[in-house]
């Protein structure tokens, strides 16, 4: 009965969705519930929908996604911590019209690599950066990141971050729109449907603006880390919009290089 | 008709840079190197071959773009002097785990630490020996004269392709600051994209229906894959130690002692040979123009031959270890060397050799 049903499901007919073919087939190596594999997956339908795959080279961090490669089906290069953005400017000056974009966590790009973010987003190269903020650094079990909320536990805030001893956070997003070089700055989320497709639509924008070579574009999105917060994935969605948003806000910062007035 | 030209050394390997057909240099400017940096910006290179020359944040990111370009078959340069090659290990560790060929100058000056802005020959073992993580090694020449500067940016790009790793050319300030007379070869044409496919199928340049994605990296999680890896490696060094060993030796045929020594204090020693000579002391000079792989073989050889080695270099003492494993405890092998920043003068390693060698 239940199989009857099944085959008549995956009828062609009744299909509904399909996986695209820019991701691969390999199972995801992220924790369930995380924000990460959503995102990869609308990074690839916009590749895929835009007809790109053979003009596209991303470059995977140090971090979580450090195999992002795994899942893209795309040319890849694995980037040293931090440097992702050098990378990508050496790439996308030598290959101008090819899509180039980043993926980094937040450790990787605003702790390790602050240097190489500010500098390649100031001299307004061409590519995309996608930033993952989920307030921690997930793949070495939990430590705080630049961007960790005050009073937040990770193992090496195991009291809460003190931001008198340990520093505030980094809201570099912000800090990134106000460079010249900068030209869409937005920060988005990808737990809800109508989020994945507020965010799917940031990265079109992004993707299609590298074709007018005007300026980075860098894509924050705000998203959870169960198991570093030690939490349910449905008490960390939760505990991400009562605590992550109001800090890191949603929406657009900077549209066709002009500051959004809040 | 030869095209003759009075040169730094640090422009000479810029000039060849653009002539030898590369696509990239990313620099950062620090003393006594930033000529390479100057000499391209002032060169306008994309106007004459469409070469990107781009003045980067620091060394770290001036490597990452190397290796960026690099990983979707260009050829790309970068240059630096001692404090900022340390600042480039990381990258150049990743350049070799990943097997990606770049071109990387070492002004040297002395150091530890920030040190002195003048020549000196003490990053000989972090060229030869890793200088970053891991095991891996590059290819490293040692030019003696501002015409092996134009011609070594050729040669380390080609053998940079041939092995897929990181060649480094390790020269001091005496070379990058002087001028000389040098011949510089015509211009040779930039590869196009359809060229760097078709040459080197594993590029980045964007997955077509024809073929697998492209992957660069050097992270491998399983420990026996990535021993694996670590042998495919080993396998290449041993290569390039039976094809690529390069040495020149003067006044050899009789010598019944040996200097040996690279870069610019190859060039003292050659008339520290003379003056030797003229008080009948039989000494001849080699100089290794690969510093890996070293030119053991020949030295093994000459050790039969001489009587002791003096091992003269700008440092505390580097060069001697390999010396010495080629020799291999026959005979008396010993160092001379300044450091600091000091050039030793002709007379000095003569009294060095009659010293240590000759009297000892």
């Amino acid at each position: 009965m239940a199989e009857a049903f099944a085959n008549e499901l995956i009828k062609k007919e009744n299909l509904v969705y399909e996986k695209t073919k820019v991701l691969t087939d390999k199972t995801l190596s992220y924790c369930p519930g995380c924000g990460h594999g959503t995102a990869h997956r609308i990074i690839m339908e916009v590749i895929d929908e835009m007809g790109v795959q053979s003009e596209t080279i991303g470059i995977a961090p140090v971090g979580c996604s450090v195999l992002a490669y795994e899942f893209m089906n795309i040319d890849m290069q694995q980037a040293a911590h931090g440097r992702a953005p050098a990378i990508a400017t050496a790439l996308k000056r030598l290959m101008p019209k090819k899509y180039i974009f980043t993926y980094q966590g937040d450790g990787d790009l605003a702790a390790i690599g602050t240097a190489e973010t500010i500098h390649a987003c100031n001299r307004g190269e061409h590519f995309t950066i996608f930033f993952i903020n989920n307030g921690i650094y997930g793949m070495t079990g939990g430590q705080m990141a630049p961007t960790t909320l005050p009073g937040m536990r990770t193992s090496t805030s195991p009291y809460g971050r003190d931001v008198q001893m340990m520093g505030n956070p980094l809201k570099i997003t912000e800090l990134v729109a106000q460079l010249p070089g900068a030209y869409y700055v937005t920060r988005q989320a990808v737990h809800t449907p109508s989020n994945v497709r507020k965010t799917k639509r940031a990265v079109r924008k992004a993707f299609e603006l590298q074709q007018s070579a005007v300026g980075i574009s860098l894509i924050e999105i705000v998203s959870n880390c169960n198991s570093g917060w030690k939490m349910t994935p449905r008490q960390a969605n939760t505990w991400m919009e009562e605590n992550m948003f109001p800090f890191y806000p949603l929406g657009d910062i900077k549209v066709d290089g002009e500051l959004v007035k809040k | 008709m030869k095209e003759l030209r009075l040169m730094k050394g640090n422009e000479a390997i810029a000039e060849a840079a653009i002539r030898a057909g590369a696509d990239a240099y990313f620099g950062y400017p620090i003393t006594p190197q930033s000529e390479v940096l100057e000499y391209l910006m002032s060169e306008k290179p994309h106007e004459r071959t469409g070469m990107v020359v781009l003045q980067a944040e620091s060394e770290i990111a001036a490597i990452n773009m190397v290796y960026g370009g690099a990983a979707a078959g260009r050829r790309v340069m970068t240059s630096s002097s001692s404090p900022g090659i340390s600042l480039k290990q990381e990258g150049i560790s990743y350049l070799a785990g990943s097997q990606l060929p770049g071109l990387i100058l070492n002004v040297t000056r002395g150091g530890p630490g920030l040190g002195t802005i003048q020549p000196s020959q003490a990053d000989y073992f972090q060229a030869t020996k890793g200088g970053g993580h891991g095991d891996y090694k590059l290819l490293v020449l040692a030019p003696s004269s501002v015409q092996e500067m134009a011609d070594f940016a050729k040669l380390g790009f080609e053998l940079a392709f041939k092995y897929r790793n990181p060649v480094m050319i390790l020269s001091d300030g005496m070379i990058g600051q002087m001028m000389e007379k040098v011949e510089m070869f015509p211009q040779q044409a930039r590869l196009t994209e359809e060229e760097i496919i078709k040459k080197y199928p594993w590029v980045t340049t964007g997955k077509t229906p024809d073929r697998e994605r492209n992957i660069i990296t050097s992270l491998i999680l399983d420990p026996a894959e990535q021993e694996r890896h670590n042998f495919r490696l080993q396998k290449k060094y041993k290569d390039m130690q039976e094809n690529e060993v390069r040495f020149e030796t003067f006044d050899c045929d009789d010598a019944e002692y040996l200097f040996v020594a690279f870069g610019s204090t190859a060039r003292i020693c050659q008339k520290s040979v003379q003056l030797a000579r003229k008080k009948g002391i039989k000494v001849g000079l080699l100089r290794p123009i690969t510093l890996f792989p070293f030119p053991s073989k020949i030295i093994e050889k000459l050790a039969h031959q001489v009587k002791g080695i003096l091992s003269v270099e700008m440092n505390a003492g580097q060069m001697v270890e390999d010396v010495r494993l080629a020799v291999g405890g026959d005979i008396k092998v010993d160092h001379f060397g300044r450091m600091g920043g000091i050039i030793p003068m002709p007379d000095e390693i003569v009294t060095a050799l009659k010293n240590k060698i000759i009297g000892g």
